[in-house]
This record gives structure tokens, C-alpha cells and sequence, in this order.
């Protein structure tokens, strides 16, 4: 029937790889050495990789490997000696049973819930702490996400119409509970602001447990738990995952990070942020993931929507209610040059696959705030080496790389406290309790002095440095509009964390992270872009949930100017090149009905303007002129707030006519216009 | 090697004729001859006529206006009463869209927003007149759920079991309203989709329009971009009156913005006026309500154009009507 299996001798397709292209019929007899070269080979180079078999007899992953192995490979094959002997202990069955032929079941079962080794199961406090800490870590997931989604306002039907509008929840508390954020913006504004001092709690944690907030709460590094877990689970086993579990050199870049951000904190601006990991949770899931899950379920509702059935309609219809009323917002959200942050996230979560939890151990810098903590811990881990015997089950599920194996000492500023190595060790050797002997532990990170030194004092040229090329204290960029309250821009650099919850809970999408528009320092501070959001009048919300105070909590009287000197965020302007009543002579005026103010800053003078008619009235005659009434807007910038309404309104889509810049902003002292009026709002 | 049999030649000849069958019937289905699609509007004006056609017996008023209360909710039930009763409009099982005007984050005593007092009295009448579900909304100009919580119309309509819907995008649905100025135009589905519609605006001053209530409050109907509209707003205002027909208007005259129109903020600009109109030709109730911030019928263009298009009457005193 098929003549190549039959002609046999044909030219190979890939001539210069020899048979690699070949593929032997399925009904032939398989040498045993055929058989050994096509299936044994490979694994045998991944077994030989180990450093030394016989200490790894009894790792899980290994043993599982060589059980395979061993069962497809013929009993005289010599150079796999050490490796059977080796998986002896773990299942001796293998051994016997050498066909070649297809394994039996029998051959691959492990004896389950029994460890390896002398199979002394963990403490039962430990196994039931393990599973403390999963949940835990699913709870705190959970409210960072609830609280992430609940960073918007929805409205409610409760409140009466002159309830002032805020969110209920303290959606900002992750970031308040932050440490690392309450020690930088101690250093730069040498004040611990409101909320801040929430990180108190983290502290204590720390100072009893270790660095618990890691391996339990923190959201950002649960989520590289899971993709540590996922991404890597056919590449990284056995021998390669206990190798990239080891401590590392390169962990203590986290520590020289942190200094970095701490030196350039003190010399006045809370850069850290960008690397903050409840900060970079926020800004990447809120900014970015959320929205995007938005714009693919709306997508696909669309199309359902246009089946014009009208139950998958409603039922679409209704499916989008509850998610924008639960995780996204009625109107899609765009973020100005999001696709760095994101790009950073998908970054930092793809590492997983080579090194699981890669940003908690490399380049967290909350993470090396809590780990020169936790020197101090009182809880910690004791070793008993001599009971060890390398099985290295412990490294297998370490999270922090902090080498909880014997032999070496356990690095208690990596430990994560997750306990996996206790409840993984079947010998009785690793037991965490309270004031261990400090004898098999190094508390403090391995840094060099003088590296150390060398990073803060980096961080802290770093500042003037980039404050040369933008310098803030001249209004570098007229796009810098910053939101209602926020501070003076010096003070607000001291302050902003680039957390994204005023951007996340922004009604009109209006706040955005900058890119480059506020100099190299203010990468992601938040900025208002009019066009494609306004101010909303009344709305105070991003001054709510910022945690560091870069926007102040100011109250809706303060905004408005209620008997006070409204809060201006810049000054609206005209380009009478291309407002319709000013250049042609069309009638438009939409600025002036949606000026939030009373009396409102944009003011219309009604005037009789010439406009050529637009069409011939006769055969071969001029166009007539006409004579059409037209309300031209002008501004009174001693009324304008700058929120942008006019800006987003203006029917002039791509450059519009009338446009906000940071000029005459209430923070600033320099970046003024007028003369100041100290009788506002008194007649 | 050995030549492919028959059986195997024919069997690849086969292959290769159904992927270049496939993809010529790809070819056709997706052809795509090129142009923009659309024609531009041509055609009967498009309408979504939701009025009845019955007559309450023993009158024929064309609209009642009811002044002689402080509260609100007597003036609406009067006025509707004095149009022959809630149950004329709505019959049992019902699916009623009230659509006030919640343009604006301002609070009742701005006077921008329709009254939720005046809201919560519709939606009361017509579950009284058996309606099977009151939809009450509107499509905001400032941020909407700001709107409906600081207007107190969804509190207020909430409250009475009325289904309160804010703007999504997902509830917008092109639609081709044929109109002068006015075609293909995202329409507020919850709004054109209910047995019967109710107008509820609010009277009040307009910088360009100079008046505005029942007509100019179709704007919430619409989503896109609604600035450009202005441009020829009289024009605007008639193609949405042409192509929103309702059941029944009921304009709010409590408090009227008198001044700083449509959006307000001062509680100065505001004056209590104490009038609800109830009226089945909204160009007569926009005529008469006018009347109220000093503004005569024929200074309104948009009145006028209604009023040439056959919408309405704009000589509101001609007309049967009543004041209780």
C-alpha cells in the first residue's frame, strides 16, 4: 500500500542531518540498543547533569524520572549503574522488570503520602500552617483585587443627592500597609502621612514572624507564587529546579535597589515606587490588565449583541451590567503609553519560567526592606545538618532561595516563611519555632559595604541629576496638569509613589501616567490629559485614595471654591485659529454650556460676522455674503480651574480649539498669570 | 522510487482542489467591493412613536398646567389627572421608560436636573396605572453615576422599584433617524425600546437655545459625540423631536434655572416657580414653559421649526388646555 515504507532506501529529506528525518515504521522490531539510543539517551544527559546522584536519590522529581528511564532501558546498560542504584530506594520494582516493552502500570506507582527517605511526615502544626498560608495568600489576592476593582466610582441609589461622594472602602490599604512606601516618604517629606503608618503592622509582623508579608499577604508576590508554579512545570524539574532554588549572588541586588531608592528618598523624591510590588500591582493590573480584560469581554459581548436575537442580547446586555458594576467601569478606560507598564509585568511574570519568584528575589525592593528587617525576627528556622541527607525535597519547593537545605546556612533575610521546606523535609531536620539558635542562620543580607554605599549614594546623585535635565521648579512641560490637590511639584515628587490608584479611580479616565512628559523623574505621575478626560467638578476622589498624600484630601468646598479661592489645576485657553465662531463663522459655543463654574470662566460675546454663503445663488455670480450672528467664548482666568471640560467637549477632535496647560495652577507659586485677588469671593 | 498509484494521484489532485475551492469561496463571501457603504440619508424621516390614540372622554385638553400646590408630586398628579389619569397612557403589563433630564452633577436645588420629586411621582403614577416595569434614565452629559446619585433621582426612583439604568457604552445602538442634520446616530436602547415613553425634563434656561424642556431633552438619547450638535442646534433639537414621539410630557417647572443654563451651580440662578405642565404636544408645553424665564414661543427657533414640521402647536393659548 504505501511504497516508502516499503522501498525503504529512499534519499533522506534533510540530507546533512543524516536520519533525523526518518522515522522507522511502527510494526518493526526495536533492537534493544535502537531502543536505548532513541529513549534513554536524552535522559541520561539530564541525569548525569546532577552534581552528585547519590545525594539526590531520594528527590522526588529525580526519582520519578529515573523510574521512567530505568523501565525502557535493559538491565545490562552500564553507564546508568549509579542511577539504578540510586532508584533503588525509591521504588524497587523498576529494577526487576526490564522488557523494553510498554510499562506496566504497576511499574510508576510511587507509594503515595509516604516521603521519601526515612518518611518522617512535618510536624502536624507545620502541614496545617502550609495550608493556612494558601489561603491566606488566596484571601489577600482576593481583597487586593476587590479593592483594586472597587477603586472606581460607581454610585449608589442609597445616598442622598447631597451625601459629599466618596468610595467606602479603604481601597488604598495595601499600599498604606506598605513599609518600604511609609519609609520613603519618611525620608523625603520627614513625615509619616495619615494612613501610612499602617505599615507599622507590616513592621511588627516582620520583627516577630520574618518576612511573612512575602510569602503570606503580599498580592504581587502570590501572583509570582502561582506563575512560579505554572509557568516553569515542565522545564523547571528536578535537578534544574533545586539549582535555581539555591541562593544566589545576584538576590542581593534587591538590597543594593532598596539603598538606591532610599538615597535618592532622601535627597527628595519617592522614585521607589516604580518598583514598589503593591505599587507595580496596581498600576500593571489596574491600568492595564483590567482594562484589557474589559476591552476583549466587551468585544466578544458585541458580537454576541449583534446576533439580533433579542435573549443572547439581554443576556449580553445583562452580563455587561454586573462587570461593570463589579470589575470594570461603564466606559471603556485608555491609558496614555500603558504598553511599557505592561510590557514590564509580562516581563517580570515570564521570568517565572526560569527562576520562580524572580522579582521577590532579584528586585524587590519592599522585599529587601523587609528582609534587613527581619534580622530582628524572633521566629526563625533551626538545622539539625547532621540528619540531613541531601534530598533536596526542601529546595524543590523553596519560594525564597534561601538555602533551607543542609550544609549550609539558612539566609533568614531571603526567607519567605512559607514553611514549604519544613513540611517537605522527611528527616527531622528543618524546624521553625520561635528564638532558634542562631548557629546554622545568617540574618543579614550578604552585602559589600562598599557596594552598599555606592548604590545609595547612586540613588542620591541620581535625583539632582534628572532634576537638571527637567527641572521642575520651571514648569518644565505645560502638559504637566496636575490632579485637584495635589502638591506643589518639589513636594509632590517627595510624595508620589506612581501607585496609579488616582488614574485607576479617575470617573473620566482623565488622570494618566505620564511618560516622559513630566522629565525622566516623573515617569508614570499621574497627569491630566482633558482630551481624553475633564475634571469632574465635584469629584475629590483622587485625593482620597492617594496614600502618600501627593494629592491632598481635599473637600468639595475647597474644589469648587465655596466661599474660597477655588482649586485650580491650569487655565484654559483659545486657539481662535480653530474655534468655529472665531474662525468660521459657525456657531458652536459647547465650551461655555459644559463650563463647570458659576459664574462660569468661559464667557460668550454675541457678534454679527460676515460669512460667505456656501453655495452659488445664480449661474456665474459670486458667492453672496451673508451676515450671521455667532457667540465667540472668551476665557476670565481669574474663574478658570483648568479642569479640562471645555478642552474635552471642544467638537475639534484631533487639536482642539480651546486647551488647558498647567499655567496659573493654585500648588505652584511661580507658575502664575494674574496679580493675586485676596478679596475672592467677597463682593 | 515508485510512481504514485491512481488512486493516491487522484486523491491529491482532490486535495488541492478543495483548499483552492475553499479559498475561492472565501474570496466570494468576503469580497469587499470597495466605497464607504453607506448611503447618505434618504427616505421618510424615521420616528419612534410611542403616543396613543385614544381620547379621555368628556375632553380633549392638549396639555394641563397645575400651579396651585407647593409639592411637587400633587402638582404632577393634578396635572396628569387633569389629562384624564395616569391609566389613559399606560395600560397593565407595560414596559415604561420615564426620561428625565440627569444632564448634570448638580443637586436638586440647581435646578438642572429634573426634580426627583416630579421622577418619583411618575414612576409612582404609572405602577399605579399597572405598569409591569418603570425604566427610569437618561444619558448624562457629566459623569453619570455622579449624575443620578447627586440629581436624588435614583434614590428616589430606586426606592419605588423602577429599574434605573446608567449609560453604558454597550446600550447604545447606531440607528438611522433620517433626519436634516441628524442620521446615523448611537441611540440610547432602554429609551426607544419600551411600550411606552414618558418625557419628564426639566424647564430652564439654555445659553444657545435660549429655553429648553421638553424637546431639547431628547439630546439624552443619543450617545456619540454630542458636541457637534450645537453647531445647528435648532435644527437638532426638531430632528430628535421628529424621531422621539412620546407617550406623554411632563415638564418640570418647581424650580427653574433662570440663568447660567443648561448647567448652573448657583443656587441664586434658580427660582421656584411651583408649575408642572402635563401635555401631549411637547412643542406646546416648550411654548408655554417658556413663558415662565420671559421667553416668547417665536424667539425659540426650535419651536418654530416643530411647530412647521407638524410635531406640535407653538400657539400654546389657542389651544384646549387647562390649569388646575
Amino acid at each position: 500500500m504505501e511504497p516508502e515504507l516499503n522501498g525503504g532506501d529512499f534519499p533522506s529529506p534533510i540530507p546533512w542531518l543524516g536520519k533525523a528525518g526518518k522515522v522507522p515504521p511502527l510494526d518493526r522490531v526495536a533492537t534493544p540498543e535502537s531502543e536505548a539510543a532513541r529513549i534513554g539517551e536524552p535522559q541520561l544527559i539530564q541525569i548525569r547533569k546532577s552534581k552528585s546522584p547519590v545525594r539526590d536519590k531520594d528527590a522526588r522529581h529525580g526519582a520519578e524520572m529515573r523510574i521512567f528511564a530505568s523501565a525502557n532501558r535493559p538491565k545490562s546498560d552500564a553507564p546508568t549503574r549509579d542511577v539504578t542504584r540510586a532508584v533503588n530506594a525509591a521504588s524497587a520494582p523498576a529494577t526487576t522488570t526490564n522488557t523494553g516493552g510498554p510499562r506496566a502500570p504497576t511499574q510508576t506507582k510511587k507509594p503515595k503520602k509516604k516521603l521519601p527517605g526515612s518518611g518522617i511526615p512535618a510536624r502536624k502544626v507545620i502541614r496545617s500552617l502550609v495550608w493556612v498560608r494558601r489561603a491566606a495568600q488566596v484571601g489577600f489576592v482576593s481583597l487586593f483585587l476587590f479593592f483594586l476593582a472597587h477603586t472606581a466610582f460607581r454610585g449608589t441609589f442609597a445616598a442622598s443627592s447631597s451625601e459629599p461622594v466618596r468610595l467606602p472602602l479603604p481601597v488604598e490599604g495595601f499600599l498604606l500597609a506598605d513599609p518600604f512606601v511609609g519609609a520613603m516618604t519618611l525620608l523625603s517629606t520627614h513625615t509619616i502621612y495619615r494612613g501610612l503608618a499602617w505599615g507599622l503592622v507590616v513592621l511588627a509582623l516582620t520583627l516577630v514572624f520574618g518576612r511573612v508579608f512575602c510569602g503570606w499577604i503580599c498580592p504581587f508576590g502570590t501572583l509570582h507564587h502561582f506563575f512560579g508554579w505554572i509557568f516553569p512545570s515542565r522545564y523547571l524539574r528536578g535537578t534544574r529546579r533545586v539549582e535555581s532554588n539555591k541562593t544566589h549572588w545576584w538576590q542581593a541586588g534587591k538590597y543594593y535597589i532598596m539603598w538606591g531608592f532610599l538615597g535618592a528618598a532622601l535627597v527628595g523624591s519617592s522614585i521607589g515606587g516604580l518598583l514598589d510590588p503593591i505599587c507595580v500591582a496596581v498600576r500593571t493590573i489596574g491600568l492595564g490588565v483590567i482594562p484589557a480584560l474589559q476591552y476583549f469581554g466587551v468585544r466578544s459581548a458585541t458580537v454576541i449583541a449583534n446576533s439580533n436575537v433579542r435573549a443572547l442580547q439581554s443576556a449580553s446586555d445583562g452580563a455587561q451590567d454586573v462587570l461593570a458594576r463589579t470589575v470594570w467601569t461603564a466606559n471603556q478606560s485608555y491609558f496614555h503609553q500603558t504598553w511599557l507598564i505592561v510590557f514590564f509585568l509580562i516581563a517580570i511574570l515570564f521570568m517565572n519560567r526560569f527562576i520562580p519568584r524572580f522579582w521577590c528575589r532579584a528586585l524587590c525592593p519592599l522585599g529587601a526592606f523587609l528582609g534587613v528587617v527581619s534580622r530582628f525576627a524572633l521566629f526563625g528556622m533551626e538545622k539539625d545538618h547532621a540528619k540531613c541527607t541531601d534530598c533536596n525535597l526542601c529546595l524543590v519547593n523553596c519560594q525564597g532561595a534561601d538555602s533551607p537545605q543542609g550544609g549550609v546556612k539558612h539566609r533568614q533575610d531571603e526567607c519567605h516563611m512559607c514553611l514549604n521546606c519544613e513540611n517537605a523535609c522527611p528527616e527531622d531536620v528543618i524546624k521553625f519555632r520561635f528564638l532558634p539558635k542562631r548557629t546554622s542562620t545568617i540574618q543579614k543580607p550578604d552585602l559589600e559595604r562598599r557596594t552598599l554605599v555606592a548604590a545609595t549614594a547612586a540613588g542620591a546623585v541620581c535625583i539632582p541629576g534628572m532634576r537638571i535635565a527637567n527641572w521642575p521648579d520651571k514648569a518644565y512641560s505645560e502638559k504637566v496638569i496636575r490632579p485637584p490637590g495635589a502638591v506643589e511639584e518639589r513636594a509632590f515628587l517627595e510624595r508620589c509613589i506612581r501607585c496609579a490608584e488616582c488614574m485607576k479611580v479617575c470617573p473620566n479616565n482623565a488622570l494618566h501616567p505620564a511618560f516622559f512628559e513630566a522629565g525622566i523623574e516623573g515617569l508614570w505621575t499621574p497627569i491630566l490629559i482633558p482630551r481624553s478626560g475633564y475634571c469632574e467638578f465635584s469629584c475629590v476622589l483622587c485625593g482620597q485614595v492617594c496614600p502618600t498624600g501627593a494629592i491632598q484630601k481635599i473637600s468639595e468646598k475647597q474644589k469648587m471654591g465655596i466661599g474660597q479661592k477655588p482649586i485650580a489645576m491650569g487655565t484654559a485657553m483659545y486657539d481662535h485659529g480653530r474655534c468655529l465662531p472665531w474662525a468660521m463663522a459657525t456657531p458652536c459655543i459647547v465650551c461655555e454650556e459644559f463650563c463647570p463654574t458659576s459664574p462660569k470662566a468661559i464667557w460668550p460675546e454675541e457678534v454679527e460676522v460676515p460669512k460667505r454663503d456656501s453655495k452659488y445663488q445664480k449661474e456665474g455670480e459670486q458667492a453672496a455674503m451673508l451676515t450671521i450672528k455667532v457667540q465667540r467664548p472668551h476665557v476670565d482666568p481669574s474663574l478658570c480651574i483648568g479642569c479640562g471640560a471645555c478642552e474635552k467637549v471642544c467638537p475639534i477632535v484631533d487639536k482642539p480649539a480651546v486647551y488647558v496647560t498647567n499655567a496659573g495652577e493654585t500648588r505652584s507659586k511661580t507658575n502664575v498669570i494674574l496679580l493675586e485677588n485676596t478679596r475672592y469671593g467677597q463682593s | 522510487m515508485a510512481d504514485s498509484s491512481r488512486r493516491d494521484a487522484l486523491r491529491r489532485i482532490a486535495l488541492s482542489g478543495t483548499v483552492l475551492g475553499g479559498a475561492a469561496l472565501t474570496a466570494k463571501w468576503a469580497f469587499d467591493p470597495g466605497g464607504f457603504g453607506l448611503s447618505q440619508a434618504e427616505g421618510e424621516r424615521q420616528v419612534r412613536d410611542f403616543r396613543i390614540h385614544t381620547k379621555a372622554p368628556g375632553q380633549d385638553n392638549v396639555f394641563a398646567i397645575a400651579k396651585s400646590s407647593t409639592d411637587p408630586a400633587e402638582l404632577v398628579r393634578r396635572a396628569v389627572d387633569a389629562m384624564g389619569g395616569m391609566k389613559r397612557f399606560v395600560s397593565r403589563g407595560d414596559i415604561v421608560a420615564v426620561k428625565p433630564n440627569i444632564g448634570w452633577d448638580r443637586m436638586p436645588v440647581h435646578a438642572a436636573n429634573t426634580n426627583p420629586l416630579v421622577v418619583a411621582e411618575v414612576v409612582k403614577l404609572a405602577f399605579d396605572a399597572g405598569a409591569k416595569e418603570v425604566i427610569v434614565t437618561d444619558a448624562s452629559c457629566n459623569e453619570a453615576n455622579r449624575c443620578f446619585q447627586r440629581s436624588g433621582i435614583w434614590r428616589a426612583a430606586y426606592g419605588l422599584g423602577a429599574t434605573v439604568i446608567l449609560p453604558s457604552a454597550h446600550r447604545f445602538r447606531d440607528m438611522r433617524m433620517k433626519g436634516e442634520v441628524l442620521d446615523l446616530w448611537p441611540v440610547y436602547t432602554p429609551l426607544v425600546n419600551a411600550d411606552k415613553v414618558i418625557n419628564v425634563p426639566v424647564a430652564k434656561h439654555h445659553n444657545l437655545a435660549k429655553f429648553t424642556a421638553a424637546m431639547k431633552n431628547w439630546y439624552g438619547i443619543l450617545g456619540g459625540r454630542r458636541n457637534r450638535l450645537h453647531q445647528n442646534i435648532d435644527v437638532s433639537i426638531a430632528d430628535l423631536a421628529t424621531f422621539m414621539r412620546p407617550t406623554l410630557t411632563i415638564v418640570d417647572a418647581t424650580r427653574v434655572l433662570l440663568r447660567n443654563g443648561p448647567q448652573g451651580g448657583n443656587m441664586d440662578d434658580a427660582k421656584d416657580m411651583h408649575q408642572v405642565i402635563a401635555s401631549l404636544d411637547q412643542v406646546a408645553a416648550d411654548a408655554y414653559a417658556c413663558t415662565l424665564i420671559g421667553e416668547h414661543a417665536s424667539n425659540v427657533k426650535y419651536l418654530k421649526l416643530g411647530h412647521e414640521r407638524g410635531i406640535g402647536n407653538m400657539n400654546w393659548a389657542e389651544l384646549p388646555h387647562v390649569e388646575v
